[in-house]
């Protein structure tokens, strides 16, 4: 089986006026399925944008990246769009629910881009919201939740298409330490127990240990690429 | 995406925000409801005009007395006593006319039955009843022999009846006093409710017009002749005819003008008919307008929309929405808004009509072709004025509209 995410060589360089800004800088890496991998780095060093290139929300300046041994390079923006929809799941910082839409609409929303009909939808989102934990919470709107829940619907919205790779950029950002932890133990389990590749983007080193591999980038470029012994999932919580 | 779920999550996004979305529509909903209102009154103004020509009787000429020239003063029409009624009598002789009536009038009260009431007293012809297609309910009309001999005798209006004699008995035979002359009412005439300019045509009395003269006003000559042609076709004629025989019985030599006016009825509900048609397209010019200016309305809605909700288009791209997605379900989030607004337009345009056609006894039709028209004009405007914000949001960086505060 190919790797779910191939790079050789990409780079990607933003003109600014005259000065042009490398943020990638030449980053060849491989990415398994079923890995668990923490990005961390300074500000600026290209985590975010290595990031966006392999989710499809980006395009490379030069290199090639492969998806399941697909060269997106070629791949128009519209294919752009349905492997977002189909094969990656994004988890944000700011969680990004939808407002006034209760959290089952906001979990079914990738679903209705990649035009499953309404009736299994529901099915889909129930389930994923189960998988995380907070099926009771399907009608609620997002702002009758705390930060820890809102997080969780929006990983439910992540998981629900059932992507070869989900993405989360600072998932903990925004949370308190305990909520951090619960939410990243979730995270583990997605990896663990459904086997789902994870790629985690993080400043902070505690939340980095509960990946296999941790990935640290300076200046565009990977500086080092460890394997990492996962701290223990603690048992599910909800 | 199905249209289905496109116009699924419009209406989800709309519905997020309800009072902003009625607002937005009501530009639009005011459009619409003035093109329903104006199309139904200008309907109903041209069929009451057409009743009233038919009212009046087909093929219709009336000769006014009118706009003499002394010592450089001119009169207006109706100001002079030119016409006589052996005027009519000559006229009745010319090819192509079918009957002459003089009329007559004097505003006066009327007394019967313990009542009075003030009314319209009409001297006419016998041949009235023919020229004017209005027949009698009860009784008869006056004869040759009652011109004759100017008789004391009247045929009533039923509102002139209603107010004499309110108890419903029949007033035929009964005596009334007109300026203290008695008459005996000897019929009453149809009803015909209000003319198209709000006149009650049954408030009326109508005696012979030799008894007016000789009775009443005491004058010698008439205010109108009517006369009614065979045929349509040859109406023009009739009026040529009409107006040469008058000016040699009135002994006008030109260049002088005619000290009388003929006038063709047909052509002066014609001209209020295009009267009613030009001030039609007039008002529909302004709902127009206001319509444009609900699409200019829905456009700024639609771009303080796509701003404000920056971070939700970046999360529906991240998500997996096409830009084609995004740009239909903004352009269907203002079709929606215009459509609906368009609906709802329809409705309270139906709903002022039927008030006012209440209120004003005017005849009032909703016109379907109105209808399909503001409803499709309406979801045009949505499309003209909702693709330039649409495509704004379709556009849109995902990774910045993402970042978007």
């Amino acid at each position: 089986m190919s790797a779910v995410v191939q790079t050789e060589n990409l780079t990607k360089i933003y003109g600014m006026g005259d000065v042009e800004v490398a943020a990638l800088n030449g980053v060849s890496t491989n990415i398994e399925p079923g890995e668990f991998v923490a990005i961390m780095g300074p500000s600026g060093s290209g985590k975010s944008t290595f990031m966006n290139i392999i989710g499809f929300l980006d395009r490379p300046s030069g290199g090639s990246y492969f998806f399941e041994g697909q060269d997106v390079g070629s791949f128009s923006s519209d294919t752009m769009a349905d492997m977002r929809s189909r094969k990656i799941g994004f988890v944000f910082q700011s969680y990004n629910l939808l407002p006034r839409t209760p959290a089952l609409s906001n979990v079914e929303l990738p679903l209705v881009y990649a035009g499953m009909p309404e009736s299994r939808r529901q099915e889909a989102a129930v389930a994923a919201l189960r998988t995380v934990g907070v099926e009771e919470l399907a009608l609620h709107l997002p702002n009758q939740l705390s930060g820890g829940q809102q997080q969780r619907i929006a990983i439910a919205r992540a998981l629900v298409n059932n992507p070869s790779l989900i993405l989360a950029d600072e998932p903990t950002g925004a949370l308190d330490t305990k909520t951090s932890h619960d939410v990243m133990g979730l995270i583990s389990r997605l990896n663990l127990e459904h086997g789902i590749t994870i790629v985690v983007v993080t400043h902070e080193r505690d939340v980095a240990a509960y990946a296999r591999r941790i990935l640290t980038f300076r200046d565009g470029t990977i500086e080092s690429d460890v394997t990492n012994a996962p701290v223990p999932v603690p048992e599910a919580t909800t | 995406m199905t249209l289905r779920s496109i116009i699924e999550v419009a209406l989800q996004a709309l519905a997020r925000n309800v009072s902003r979305s009625l607002l937005t529509m009501l530009g639009v909903i005011i459009g619409v409801s003035a093109v329903i209102t104006t199309v139904a009154i200008g309907a109903g103004a041209q069929v009451s005009v057409q009743q009233q020509i038919s009212n009046l009787g087909s093929n219709l000429l009336v000769v006014l007395p009118g706009a003499v020239t002394t010592s450089g003063v001119r009169s207006g029409t109706g100001a002079v006593s030119s016409l006589i009624p052996e005027d009519g009598l000559a006229i009745r002789g010319l090819d192509g006319v079918d009957a002459v009536t003089p009329i007559v009038t004097v505003r006066s009260q009327v007394v019967g039955g313990g009542n009075n009431w003030n009314t319209m007293i009409q001297g006419v012809a016998p041949t009235y009843s023919h020229i004017r297609n209005w027949d009698l309910t009860s009784g008869t009309f006056f004869s040759q022999n009652d011109l004759d001999m100017t008789t004391k005798v009247c045929i009533l209006g039923t509102t002139v009846v209603s107010n004499l004699f309110p108890g419903g008995g029949s007033p035929i035979g009964q005596s009334v006093l007109i300026q203290n002359v008695p008459f005996t009412v000897i019929g009453v005439l149809q009803s015909r409710g209000q003319s198209g300019f709000g006149q009650d045509q049954d408030d009326v009395a109508l005696v012979p017009f030799t008894s007016a003269m000789k009775r009443l006003t005491g004058q010698t000559y008439v205010n109108m002749l009517m006369i009614s042609a065979t045929d349509g076709a040859v109406l023009d004629r009739v009026q040529a005819d009409v107006t040469a025989l008058l000016r040699q019985r009135h002994r006008i030599i030109p260049p002088e003008p005619d000290d009388f006016s003929v006038r063709n009825l047909q052509d002066i509900a014609n001209a209020a008919a295009a009267t009613a048609s030009v001030m039609q397209l007039l008002l529909i010019g302004v709902a127009a307008v206001s319509l444009v200016v609900g699409g200019i309305g829905i456009m700024n809605i639609m771009l303080v929309s796509v701003t404000e909700r920056t971070r939700e288009i970046g999360l529906r791209m991240s998500v997996g929405a096409r830009s084609r997605a995004i740009l239909e379900q903004f352009l269907v989030e203002a079709m929606v808004l215009s459509t609906g607004g368009g609906l709802i337009g329809v409705v309270a345009g139906t709903a002022i009509t039927l008030v006012i056609a209440m209120l004003a006894h005017w005849p009032m039709i909703v016109s379907p072709a109105a209808i399909l028209i503001s409803v499709v004009f309406s979801a045009l405007v949505g499309v003209f004025f909702g693709y330039y914000p649409a495509l704004k949001a379709s556009r849109l960086n995902p990774i910045d509209a993402l970042r978007f505060e």
